[in-house]
């Protein structure tokens, strides 16, 4: 599946997008991020307080709890400050 | 209803929008009009500009799926949303609401709507550049709470085709 990252998640991982293939065992959102979080100092650092952290599966917001079986693009990114 | 969604980089003429929306119709009694400026300020400081960064396929189907909440709530018809992205000066504008209808509550009630969802749930981050640096703008609590007075919705109405 393909991963977005928008602001400051982008910023701190050091990428805008990526595909990633997750273990089997990484089922919802909050799963995800745990994973990526054990992946560099860039995605801990992006990640370090997960709940301030959205999420968009196929550009519909999601929370942490959500599966991702399926999905085809996650999107993370910080709290939304446009209009 | 009429419908015009629009993300861009370049600037746009309010008065021009607001009026393709009622030019050549006379059902229309009420037009509201909420422009969003880029500020010289942010807390007493100067800032140089503002970049809005976007995820634009999730910002214009997020703001059609408000546009579409706005139209089962109040008799409306037209509404437009222009979003701009990229680097905004201050004094330009930033973000237009038109909305259109019979009377003008349910154009105020629309209007107001809409913006209150565009702040926290459309995929837009703002980022400040001041002579200190650059800083991402902070997500306010009071826009949270803004938009959550609209999640009582009012008894639905057979919205205007």
């Amino acid at each position: 599946m393909k991963l977005l990252y928008f602001a400051w998640v982008r910023e701190r991982i050091g990428l805008a997008e990526e595909e990633i293939d997750p273990p089997a065992g990484v089922a919802t959102v909050g799963e995800l991020v745990a994973w990526l979080t054990q992946r560099g100092e860039g995605y801990a650092y992006a990640f370090e307080n997960p709940k301030v952290i959205r999420t968009a599966i196929d550009r519909n917001h999601v929370r942490a709890d959500t599966r991702i079986d399926g999905a085809h693009e996650i999107a993370f990114f910080p709290p939304m400050t446009g209009g | 209803m009429t419908t015009t969604i629009r993300l861009q980089r370049e600037a746009f003429d309010v008065g021009a929008e607001a009026e393709l929306l009622t030019r050549g119709r006379t059902d229309i009694g009420a037009v509201v009009t909420f422009t969003g400026l880029c500020r010289a300020d942010e807390n007493g400081e100067p800032i140089a500009a503002l970049t809005l960064e976007h995820y634009p396929d999730m910002a214009e189907a997020e703001i059609a799926r408000h546009v579409e909440e706005a139209r089962a709530r109040w008799p409306l018809i037209g509404v437009t949303v222009i979003h701009r992205y990229g680097r905004i000066a201050p004094g330009e504008v930033i973000v237009l609401v038109v909305t259109a209808s019979s009377h003008r509550e349910a154009a105020f009630a629309a209007a107001s709507f809409l913006m209150d969802y565009l702040k926290t749930r459309a995929p837009f981050w703002k980022q400040i550049e001041k002579v200190s640096g650059k800083n991402w703008v902070d997500a306010k609590d009071t826009d949270d709470a803004a938009a959550a007075r609209w999640s009582e919705p009012p008894p639905r109405h057979e919205a205007a085709k």
